[in-house]
């Protein structure tokens, strides 16, 4: 699913990651702790195509992302939720999701049908769908983002601080959805300093500093006493 | 669905999307338009009102003026993709590059047109010119407005890349679009009577530049914005 190997990439000049080793297998949810400027923004950049690696190999979803056309082909098969929205300010957030099912690919009815999924899954409400985005709260913002990447069903999940902007409930649908993804055979990768919420999720840490990865075998994390996600019990 | 019909759902798409924005936001409508007219009063100004040389330059004119005004409307057409991660989101959305730039062009052509619109009832009430061959303006302002539009849209992305949009773009864009000037001018020069030129000669050569800066557009755009 994703491999890397002395995987090195550069932020201008500056070596962001420096060397790292890494495999994630299909399925799992692995979370990626380190302090501020370890590198897990600039890895999960990596593993989306979004930066080229300038030593080492990366492979991710059988894609070997040192090559431009592999880079191009992961990127539709990953969501990243990063620090931005990737919305329009000017356009609704109906808008927003529509544009973005169809830069997906999707037909009319298919974008439409996911839409209304995905927006129900958030609790993005009616009253919300016409409103322009600047005029959004942060974590209005985060939930609609989040849909629309949830309308993608991509096979790969990189979630950047998914937490952040979001009150208690949105937290909550946050883990409910990392549930959904790995339940329906999806494998999420998260950087988070909110290390007890992420770790009830997932049973394997990789900790990075300085650019690379210090601890890749994680820390053994009791199982979660958790509610089982929406996803879950449908399922 | 075929290949073809796939590109054109995208250029659609995308297109659609920043007329929308623009509609929403008007920054065409309450910026860039007063600017053009005010670069036509200016000229007037510089030229001392005098109608016999305002007609004589009008073509001329009225073209400095829909360049200026179209680097603002270009400009503002590049940063949509620098706000917010939407440039990082569309390189994540599969859209190919050669839409999201035929879309883009596409937009600012139907902006630009507006623009031109607009700046010959500015030529006809403030220099009181009189257009002599309609469809000559036209079709000239037509393949004039593709090769400013496909020009911009690539140096706007590439502007954008560099990190320098708001001073690099007229640097890298103006001489890449002198000789559609040179050819916008002598095409409206016949269509105005300014003076006896060849005006649908002028307009054939700026198609074929209309034509090459829209193919080295789309061939260029995706090594700008996918890597």
């Amino acid at each position: 699913m994703v491999e890397l190997r002395a995987a090195v990439a550069l932020l201008g000049r500056f070596p962001a990651l420096s060397g790292v080793d890494l495999t994630i297998h299909a399925g799992e949810t692995v979370l990626l702790r380190g302090p501020n400027g370890a590198g897990k923004t600039t890895l999960l950049h990596l593993c989306a195509g979004l930066l080229r690696p300038e030593s080492g190999s990366v492979q991710v979803l059988d894609h070997d992302l040192t090559d431009g056309a592999g880079r191009r082909s992961v990127r539709r098969r990953v969501a990243l939720l990063g620090h931005t929205t990737g919305l329009y300010e000017d356009l609704t957030v109906g808008e927003n999701l529509r544009f973005w099912a169809r830069a997906a690919g999707l037909s009319t009815v298919d974008a439409d049908r996911r839409l209304d999924d995905a927006r129900k899954r958030l609790e993005v409400s009616d009253r919300l769908v016409d409103q322009p985005v600047h005029t959004l709260s942060a974590g209005q913002r985060r939930r609609t983002s989040l849909a629309a990447l949830l309308a993608r069903r991509p096979d790969l999940w990189l979630l950047d601080e998914p937490h952040a902007g979001l009150d208690q409930s949105g937290r909550d649908l946050v883990d409910g959805l990392i549930g959904d993804a790995v339940a329906a055979g999806g494998t999420v990768v998260v950087s988070s300093h909110e290390l007890d919420r992420v770790a009830a999720l997932s049973p394997r840490m990789v900790t990075l500093a300085g650019g690379a990865v210090v601890d890749g075998s994680g820390v053994d994390v009791p199982p979660p006493v958790t509610e089982p996600s929406i996803g879950q019990e449908d399922s | 669905m075929s290949a073809l019909r796939v590109v054109l759902r995208d250029i659609r798409l995308v297109a659609a999307r920043d007329l929308r924005i623009e509609a929403r936001a008007r920054v065409v409508v309450d910026q860039v338009l007063p600017f053009a007219v005010l670069v036509l009063v200016l000229f007037g100004f510089a030229l001392d009102a005098d109608h016999r040389t305002l007609r004589t330059f009008a073509p001329g004119l009225f073209w400095v003026a829909v360049l200026l005004s179209a680097l603002l409307a270009v400009q503002r057409s590049a940063t949509l993709d620098a706000a917010d991660g939407t440039g990082d989101a569309l390189r994540m959305s599969g859209l190919p590059p050669v839409a999201r730039y035929l879309g883009r062009a596409a937009a600012v052509l139907v902006q630009l047109l507006v623009l031109e619109a607009v700046l010959v009832g500015g030529l006809v009430v403030l220099y009181g010119v009189s257009v002599e061959d309609w469809l000559l303006l036209g079709v000239a302002g037509l393949v004039a407005g593709v090769a400013v539009a496909a020009a911009g849209t690539l140096y706007g992305a590439l502007a954008l890349g560099l990190g320098a949009r708001d001073t690099l773009l007229p640097v890298l864009v103006l001489p890449v679009l002198a000789p559609v000037l040179i050819g916008a001018t002598r095409a409206f020069d016949d269509a105005l009577g300014s003076a006896a030129v060849d005006g649908w000669a002028w307009t054939g050569l700026l198609a074929i530049a209309a034509l090459v800066l829209t193919v080295v557009g789309a061939s260029a755009h995706g090594a700008l914005v996918e890597d």
